[in-house]
Formats: structure tokens, C-alpha cells, sequence
């Protein structure tokens, strides 16, 4: 078909104008393909109209149901030819329209015809055409066919049929996994192909049954296996294996290792690929274990071939940032690759490096990167300046010169995610490292005196009015904030009042001069900004107003707003004018929806501007938030711990409901999360009835109902039980979730207005004295250990009981004591006789304590444990030992 | 991980940008316009990078992108975050070679036009699915190649015995409905 081709130089315009499409037209390629009916076929002619129809579809053209239905059975008499490069172009055109199953019936006879034939091309072929229309009640029929292709000599048909397999397992599983036996022998074949797709489909009919595919596993990684895709795939499955098998052998040889170290030799670069990233991707890999796959990486690295310098640089990229030292050694090769053309690599280079860089490196590194700033990317750039952020908070001595990098490059041309980069790096640098502070701040000052994005002038300058006023001499910063009331736009003026506001209420001496400056600001052309500063100028007294109101003016230009916005939107918007004035007060505060944000994958950005650094306690800090908005919860004090939510309720029920466990000093409180799963319900005045008989010391002295729960919005509703002061009581508590349900019309999505009442039975729930101690660790605890009092040291032994290994037994009182393991001395060496394990936390009252576990296990499972513990209290020392005792 | 190695789109774009040739293997693009939007976006992207002598590579958006030009074709392996970057090299090799072959070195946009039928069988021959079915050029150009005529029954014979077996199988329908 390919005609040599003329090389015309001088008319190129007219090459790039040509294609053999040109001006196609959808109705006019349908009627073309009415010489599909012609008595006479022209298979060359046939051909070309199938080709002008793909081009069509290819292009994102669509066909209405009756086109695509009459291209069909135009197509389907097509099989009537027996030209096999037709049948090709058929084969496609079906697959393409995808026909409704009472079309597939057409063409299932020949089809299945094909699948008989001599040539092995239509067999294989009209397999996977097959089997991609087919439905299951087909399936049936054309099983027996499939089984003996699967196994057929022609490695083709086999593949094919193997294949079709992989997809026929999603819709018709019970099916596909009766073929165990053929897909085996496929195993065997000599074909590589075959046998890579007969790996991956055993593997996947297999994939539920552990056992299975460990023996899977086992027997292969011994053989042979030829093609290097089914070599990859086989270290895709040893991982699972390796990771499934991680509970029970804990140090020693790691199973399969060698098996993935020597894959490292294979003479398939794919393969070495995929071991050695394999290797750096195991649940707590060793530096022994990582040193071969970083050798080979090392290698990849000065590969002329772009590939693969950039598989191994990503590769390090990730392990630099759990074990920087090991990538160390390649630093060398790394820094050659700034220079790389391909500025992907040269991105990932550059922040390996900053990863693993030392101290003194960093000024030299920071020379290369600033050359290399200029002619990449912004997205790379954003890349750069986060690992930069990460690079400074390492070594807080270097700030000088990373702050001067960021502050250079802030100044620099770029978008706005860029610059927000780099503000939010400056902003988190700040925060984290005290001596930063000044310069950092003028280097924003700086930036807002030319800043074209509003959103991040008015961020900057809510941050300058926080930390400004803090700072040795504030009044250096008034300048730069007052240019921004002359020369920005209202929303920056508006801003930049504010700010003003927050220096005058927080420094004394400054005040009379931010009244000068406000006052200026009473003739603005906005009216945003004119109310603030006739706010402000009111709040903070300028008309000789009493000085007691200080605190209230900080604490209203300093607080943040204890009410969601949304609830204050819906009761701004409910309000009628009248001669009440509106109450801030009478705006609820119970969040309508709380966001799951704990099952969210956790945002790899730290959080910048506005949002406060998160840490652990930030689920600690919103519960604490949250109960304290409730009045009736208001008064117990400062929250000492909250549990891990308990499921109350199986997975897949009609109301899911969990609880989290708030213990305060004198208080217990219960706070039910609810969803409720079904769409034509509405509940409405949800509460929890609980029993409290078998938790004597407990008393229920508050409850707070939720008022509506609709379908698919969390919702929750508490109760608070009150216990003794400072005492670990336990009980146990029985819950029925009780409401009234009403109807709703989901096509409406309006509840009817009768209700019914109705109670849902939840399982119990318990109050442990694991929930008295936070998980605090310590450092050092042998330093802490001998600095606690001897006197306060109870030690005792105590039988455990036969167990199947000392590590479940480690873990067992771990779970009791709700401790937080130091030092590693959880995990306990497989097969080892004896173990020490050492726990530190924080009693309710805020009573340091830390245990010595000493187990031995002997040749019957009995396990023994000896318990020694040391706290500030010693009545603490007893009541931990009263928990295992009891336990 | 455990998961098959798989391709999630194979593109033949012209140097423009414009498709000659896309097959997609993914919902990630569920219409045409997420599609178009998504070749624009590896166009660009690519488009000032040299890759005539060797593959070359890029990430974006959770797509690690293998791609290779030649005269005004620029051919594009896609794969999710995770793969393999040198199994999605393989695939495109395997593409980029077969095309070479089966366009008989002459490969540019006006010739893979004029074949568009190869090209797209040969697109069907190396990926079903997002399954890699092979990557070796010369077998994946063999398979398309093939324009024999088979040499089972003879044309007019063939052609009756189908036909009967058509009706049968329309009038079995018919009776059992």
C-alpha cells in the first residue's frame, strides 16, 4: 500500500495541507457505506470506507443509536468476504460500536465460526472480539472454545484468549475461574507472552486466596520464568506476598530477598527497574537490604537514555526521603543531572540533592539551583521551593542564605501558584525559626509593595498585622502597610485598615499614630474600607474612650469567629429587620456537616498562610473546639484525651454510627457520629439512650440531641456522664440510637411532615483505663527512668497464659495500658525467648508514668511477664498494676 | 501494585497537536472534550523537548508520559503514577518500530493517513484493553501485515452455507421469542 514518497521541498505547504481526510463528512461516509450491501463485494473499497468510519470515531465524531445500528448490519455482511485484511477492519469496526447485546446475537455465529477457523489471525482475533460484546448467559456457550484456546499451540490464540480472560473475571468471575487448570498449563508455555499473561490471570483469580498466591509465588520465584513483563509481575506479587507475611517474621532474613536481589542481575533493564524499586519500597527496609537496588539505580543514573535516568532519579527521589543517607552516594551523579535537558530529571535531581544534602553543602547547592531557576517551569519551580521550605526547616542555621533565595526568586517573575509557593514557604519559615522572623518579614513587606495578586497582598498583610506588632521595632512595618491604603484596590486597602488596627490595639506607643492614619481612611472612595476604620477608630478608643476597653478590642480583632459561616449566613439571612438587633449569640454552633477530613488522604502541603501548622493534635484541637462550643460541655475543663472513633454498628447497615470517647478530669463524654445510608429517610431529634448499670461510678448529667439527620450528612449527637475527679473508672455501657423517622420523596427530596418514632439497637460500648493515658513517648527513656523516683517504683510478675508468640503477647498489654511504645521495643524478634519492652505515657491528672515490661515465654507458650513501673504519683504506680491485674 | 502493568492511552498526534491516531484504555477521560483536553496538554508540554534519537519522558497529573517524534509524528505512551516507566518505554518502542516498519521507513503524518488502516490495527495488536498483548515491532508489523486470502472454502460456497447458517440461527430466535 505505501507508496514511495516524492520529497517536495519547495512545496511544503501543500504536504502539510494533504491528507486523505480532508473535508470527510460524516453522512457522506455513511451512505459510502452502502457498498457494504453490494451483491459484488469490493473488499478494497469496503476496506477504505471501514477506515474513513475509524477515522471518524477516532476523531471524537459520535454516531446516534440508529447510525450505529445500520453501520452494523451493513458491517455484519462483510463476513461474507474472505479477505482477511477486510476481516481485520470488520473485527475493529465491531469492537468500536460496541453493539447492544440483540446486535451481538447477529454476529455471535460467525464469530464463533472464526473462532473455529484454520487461520490462526481470525481465531485469535474474533476471540477478543468475542469477548469483549459477549454478556455471561453467551459466556456459557462459547466456555469450552476459550478453554482449549487458551492452551492452543499458537501462542496468539493463546494470549488472546488469556487476555479476554483478564476482562471477563470482572464481570463474569465464577466463570472465568473454572479455567484454573488451562491458565496452569498456559504457565508452561514457551511462548514469553503466553506466559506473562497466564501469570497475571492466575494471579487474579487466585488474588483473594493468601495461601494460593503465596505457593503462587514460592514455586515460581525458583523456576524460570522467560518473559521479563511476567518477571516484573512476579515482583509486583512477592511484594504483596512479602508485605501480607510482615505480621509474623519481623527482623532476620526477610523472605524472598534474594529472590528480588538477584533480579537485580537480569539482563532486562525493565526488571532490574522493577526489583530494585521493589527493594526500596519494603515495610522497613534495611540499609544492607537497600544497598544493592541503590547500586543499580546509581547505574540508571548515566544512561543515555532519558527513560531510565529519570525511572532511577524518581526512584531516589522517594527513598531520600525516609533513608537520605543512603542516597548520599550518588550525589556525585545526581548533581550532573541539573544540567540535564530534560528538566524533569534535572527538577527531581535537584531536590534529591536538597534531601540529602548536608549542612555545608547547602550554599554551594543553592548556587547551582539559582542558575538553574531560570529556564524551568513554574510547576517545577513550586517542586523546588517546597523542597527548599523542607531543606531550611532541616537546618535552621542556613536560613540566612534560603531566605535570601526566596526572597530572590519572589521577585522574580512567575504565576500565582508559584508565588504562593514561595510566600507560604517564607510564612511556615517564620513561624518555625524565631531569628528568621524579621528579615522574613520584610521580605514580604517588600513583595506587597509590587504584588499584582490581591488574594496574597491581603493574606501577607493579615499575617503582618499577627506577627508584626511582636516584632523589636514595629513601626518599620507602618510604611510599607499604609502605602498599600493609597495604592491598592479596595480589597487591599480594606485589608491593609485591618492590619493597621491590629498594631495600634497591640502596641501602646504606636497608637496615636495609626489614629492619624485611620483617620485618613475615613475618606476612602470604598465603603468596605471606610466602615472598618470607623470601626476600628471606635474599638480602639480613639475618641477618648476609656482604656478598659482594650482587652475587648484585641479580642475582637484577634479572635477568630466561633461560629460557621454557614450557620451565620443562613441566620443573617433569616433575620428580619426589626427594633431587635441581630444577637451573634443566638447563631447555632453545631456543624451541619462535619467534613470526614481524617479519612481523606492526608494533603501532602503543609498548610501555609491562614491555616494554623498541623500537627498530631490537630483532631485533638477540633474535638476540643467543638465541645466547647456546646454550652451544656462548656464547663468540664480542659479536654484530656479523645479516643480513636469506635464503631458502634457493622459496615453496610442502615445508620452507620461510631463513637469517640472524651474523658475530662471529672467527665466522660460520648460523642456519636451518625450517618444515616438511605436516601428516603430523614431523622429527625436523634439521641442515644444508655444504660449505665454496669458502670456504677458513672452518672449521665447532660445530653445533646441532634435535631436533624438527613441522608448522607453526618451528623452528632452526645452525652456526658460524670465519674470521680481524677479516678480511671470503667464500665460498661449498652446504646439504642432512638429518632423519628420520616418519609422523604428522593425525586423531590422533601420529608413528609408525620414522623414515626423508631430505635435502633447499637452495640456496647466500654470505657477502658487505656483511655485514661495518653500515648506521650519520650527520647530518651533511660534518662528518664533514672530520673523519676525510685520510691514510686511498684514491680510485680505476672502469667499470661499460653500465647502463639511473645509478640502477641507485647501487644496485648500494650493495648491495655494505651502506652506509647519507645524506642522500637515493640516489635519483638521472630522466634525470640525473652523481651523487653519499654512504654511511656500520661495518666489522667497529668501524671508521667513509664513501664519496663520484661516477657519470657517458655516451651509450653506460658508466657510470664515481670511489670515495673515508675510514675510522679505513686498511687499511679498501683493503679496501672491494678489495670493489668485485672486485665 | 499488584497490579498488571498497564498502558492507560497510546497516542499518534501530528505536530500540531491534532490526533492521527488515539486509543484510550482508561475512564479517566470519560468524554471527548476531557480527551482533547488531556492530548493538548502532553502536546504542550512535550512539544519543545527533543525526543528524535532517544525516548523521552514526562510526568504530569498523575501521568507518567513516554513519548518519541519522528519527522511531524509525535507518538505517546501514557501510564498512571506508578508503573513502570520502562515497561511504558517498551510499549512505545514496540509502537513506534511496528509503525516504521509497516509504513515502510517512510513514516510521517500524510503516509500514516494514507495507512490509517495499519496504524490501527497495529494499535489493536499491541494493547487490548490496557493489557500489553506484545511489544516486539516485527511481530506486532507480521500480525498486521498478513493480507492473505484464506485459503478455507471456496468463495461462492462459503458464502451459501453462512447465509443458511445465518437464517437458521434467525428463525431458531424468532420461534423461541
Amino acid at each position: 500500500m505505501a507508496q514511495p514518497l516524492v520529497k517536495k521541498d519547495d512545496d511544503h505547504d501543500d504536504e502539510a495541507e494533504y491528507s486523505p481526510f480532508l473535508g470527510i463528512e460524516k453522512g457522506a461516509v455513511l451512505q459510502e457505506a452502502r457498498v457494504f450491501n453490494d451483491p459484488q463485494l469490493d473488499p478494497r473499497r469496503c476496506s477504505q470506507v471501514i477506515t474513513k468510519l475509524l477515522y471518524l470515531l477516532n476523531q471524537g465524531e459520535t454516531f446516534t443509536k440508529i447510525e450505529a445500528t445500520e453501520v452494523f448490519f451493513a458491517v455484519t455482511k462483510l463476513f461474507q468476504s474472505r479477505d482477511l485484511g477486510l476481516r481485520r477492519m470488520v473485527y475493529l469496526m465491531i469492537k468500536e460500536l460496541s453493539p447492544s447485546s440483540d446486535e451481538v446475537i447477529i454476529v455471535t455465529s460467525s464469530l464463533m465460526k472464526d473462532m473455529n477457523s484454520k487461520t490462526d489471525m481470525y481465531r485469535a482475533n474474533a476471540i477478543r472480539v468475542l469477548c469483549r460484546i459477549t454478556d455471561g448467559t453467551l459466556l456459557t456457550q462459547i466456555e469450552r472454545y476459550l478453554k482449549q484456546a487458551i492452551v492452543d499451540k499458537n501462542p496468539v490464540v493463546a494470549s488472546a484468549a488469556l487476555v479476554s480472560g483478564i476482562h471477563l473475571l470482572q464481570s463474569n468471575p465464577e466463570i472465568v475461574k473454572r479455567w484454573s487448570n488451562e491458565v496452569q498449563e498456559a504457565m508452561q508455555s514457551r511462548a514469553a507472552l503466553v506466559q506473562f499473561h497466564a501469570l497475571a490471570l492466575l494471579h487474579q483469580i487466585r488474588q483473594n486466596d493468601r495461601l494460593a498466591v503465596s505457593k503462587l509465588v514460592t514455586s515460581l520465584t525458583r523456576g524460570t520464568v522467560r518473559s521479563p513483563l511476567a518477571q516484573c509481575l512476579l515482583i509486583r506479587y512477592t511484594c504483596q506476598v512479602i508485605r501480607e507475611s510482615a505480621g509474623n517474621t519481623q527482623t532476620g532474613e526477610r523472605p524472598f530477598y534474594d529472590y528480588l536481589e538477584s533480579c537485580l542481575r537480569h539482563k532486562a533493564e525493565m526488571v532490574i527497574f522493577e526489583a530494585a524499586r521493589a527493594i526500596t519500597e519494603l515495610n522497613g527496609v534495611t540499609s544492607r537490604e537497600l544497598t544493592p537496588a541503590i547500586t543499580v539505580l546509581q547505574l540508571f543514573l548515566s544512561s543515555s537514555k532519558p527513560v531510565l535516568r529519570f525511572a532511577a532519579v524518581r526512584t531516589l527521589n522517594k527513598v531520600a526521603m525516609m533513608h537520605p543517607m543512603a542516597v548520599t552516594n550518588c550525589n556525585i551523579d545526581m548533581e550532573s543531572l541539573i544540567s540535564d535537558q530534560n528538566r524533569s530529571i534535572a527538577t527531581l535531581a535537584i531536590t534529591t540533592l536538597l534531601k540529602t544534602g548536608n549542612e555545608s553543602s547547602v550554599d554551594r547547592l543553592m548556587k547551582q539551583i539559582t542558575n538553574f531557576m531560570s529556564d524551568i517551569a513554574d510547576e517545577f519551580k513550586i517542586v523546588v521551593v517546597e523542597a527548599i521550605r523542607s531543606l531550611c526547616l532541616k537546618f535552621p542555621l542556613k536560613y540566612r542564605s534560603l531566605m535570601n533565595f526566596l526572597s530572590n526568586i519572589l521577585r522574580e517573575e512567575g504565576g500565582f501558584e508559584y508565588k504562593k509557593a514561595i510566600v507560604d514557604s517564607i510564612v511556615i519559615l517564620i513561624r518555625d525559626i524565631p531569628d528568621a522572623k524579621e528579615s522574613g518579614l520584610l521580605h514580604l513587606c517588600e513583595f506587597i509593595e509590587d504584588c499584582e495578586f490581591t488574594y496574597l497582598s491581603t493574606q501577607i498583610l493579615h499575617f503582618l498585622g499577627i506577627e508584626g506588632p511582636k516584632t523589636s521595632d514595629p513601626s518599620k512595618y507602618i510604611r510599607y502597610i499604609y502605602n498599600r491604603v493609597h495604592l491598592e484596590n479596595a480589597t487591599v486597602r480594606a485589608s491593609a485598615v485591618s492590619t493597621l488596627a491590629k498594631f495600634g490595639a497591640m502596641v501602646d506607643s504606636l497608637k496615636p499614630r495609626i489614629f492619624v492614619l485611620l483617620r485618613r481612611c475615613l475618606f476612602d472612595s470604598d465603603d468596605e474600607v471606610r466602615d472598618r476604620a470607623t470601626l476600628y477608630l471606635n474599638t480602639l478608643g480613639a475618641d477618648g474612650a476609656m482604656d478598659e476597653t482594650n482587652e475587648d478590642a484585641s479580642e475582637f480583632l484577634f479572635g477568630s469567629l466561633d461560629v460557621p459561616l454557614v450557620n451565620l449566613e443562613t441566620s443573617l439571612k433569616n433575620y428580619e429587620s426589626s427594633d431587635e438587633p441581630f444577637d451573634i449569640s443566638s447563631v447555632p454552633r453545631e456543624v451541619k456537616v462535619q467534613p470526614l477530613a481524617e479519612k481523606k488522604a492526608p494533603s501532602k502541603k503543609p498548610a501555609g498562610l491562614g491555616a494554623p501548622p498541623s500537627g498530631p493534635t490537630a483532631t485533638v484541637d477540633a474535638y476540643e473546639k467543638l465541645l466547647s462550643s456546646i454550652p451544656e460541655f462548656s464547663s468540664f475543663g480542659n479536654l484530656f484525651k479523645s479516643s480513636a472513633p469506635v464503631e458502634l454498628t457493622e459496615a453496610e447497615t442502615e445508620y452507620a454510627v461510631n463513637v469517640v470517647k472524651h474523658i475530662f478530669d471529672q467527665h466522660v463524654v460520648f460523642q456519636y457520629n451518625c450517618t444515616n445510608t438511605i436516601p428516603e429517610q430523614l431523622l429527625e431529634n436523634v439521641t442515644v439512650l444508655v444504660d449505665s448499670s454496669e458502670a456504677e461510678e458513672f452518672a449521665e448529667v447532660a445530653s445533646k440531641p441532634l435535631q436533624s439527620l438527613p441522608y448522607d450528612s453526618p451528623g452528632q449527637t452526645f452525652v456526658a456522664f460524670e465519674k470521680p475527679q481524677g479516678v480511671p473508672a470503667v464500665g460498661k455501657f449498652s446504646n439504642i440510637l432512638k429518632f423519628i423517622v420520616k418519609e422523604v420523596d428522593t425525586s423531590t427530596g422533601e420529608a413528609e411532615d408525620d414522623g414515626v418514632e423508631d430505635e435502633y439497637r447499637l452495640e456496647d460500648l466500654e470505657v477502658v483505663a487505656a483511655d485514661y493515658m495518653q500515648k506521650v513517648g519520650v527520647s530518651n527513656f533511660r534518662n528518664a527512668w533514672e530520673n523519676m523516683n525510685p520510691d514510686s517504683e511498684r514491680v510485680d510478675e505476672y502469667g499470661l497464659g499460653p500465647r502463639e508468640n511473645l509478640s502477641e503477647a507485647v501487644n496485648a498489654v500494650i493495648n491495655l495500658l494505651g502506652m506509647q511504645p519507645c524506642e522500637g521495643t515493640e516489635v519483638v524478634p521472630s522466634n525470640s525467648r525473652s523481651h523487653t519492652c519499654l512504654l511511656s505515657g500520661v495518666f489522667i491528672g497529668n501524671v508521667r508514668v513509664l513501664v519496663r515490661l520484661s516477657f519470657g515465654i517458655d516451651g509450653e507458650k506460658e508466657v510470664a511477664m515481670k511489670l515495673a513501673v515508675r510514675s510522679d504519683d505513686e498511687s499511679v504506680s498501683d493503679a496501672i498494676h491494678e489495670i493489668v491485674a485485672s486485665g | 501494585m499488584e497490579k498488571c502493568p498497564s498502558v492507560k492511552s497510546i497516542l499518534l498526534l501530528d505536530s500540531e497537536g491534532k490526533r492521527v491516531a488515539v486509543k484510550y484504555y482508561s475512564d479517566d477521560w470519560p468524554t471527548n472534550a476531557a480527551k482533547e483536553a488531556f492530548e493538548k496538554d502532553v502536546f504542550t508540554k512535550t512539544q519543545k523537548t527533543n525526543a528524535r534519537t532517544e525516548a523521552e519522558i514526562a510526568m504530569f497529573e498523575n501521568n507518567v508520559v513516554v513519548y518519541k517524534f519522528v519527522q511531524d509524528l509525535h507518538f505517546f505512551v501514557t501510564g498512571g503514577e506508578d508503573e513502570n516507566e520502562l515497561i511504558l518505554a517498551t510499549v512505545l518502542q514496540g509502537f513506534f518500530d511496528a509503525v516504521g516498519l509497516l509504513l515502510r521507513g517512510n513514516v510521517d503524518k500524510r503516509e500514516a493517513l494514507e495507512n490509517l488502516d495499519l496504524i490501527l490495527l497495529c494499535l489493536d495488536e499491541i494493547v487490548d484493553g490496557g493489557i500489553i498483548l506484545e511489544t516486539d515491532a516485527t511481530v506486532i508489523a507480521g500480525k498486521v501485515a498478513s493480507h492473505s486470502i484464506d485459503a478455507g472454502a471456496p468463495l461462492s460456497e462459503q458464502t451459501i452455507s453462512q447465509a443458511l447458517a445465518t437464517a437458521r440461527e434467525h428463525l431458531t430466535r424468532s420461534l423461541l421469542k
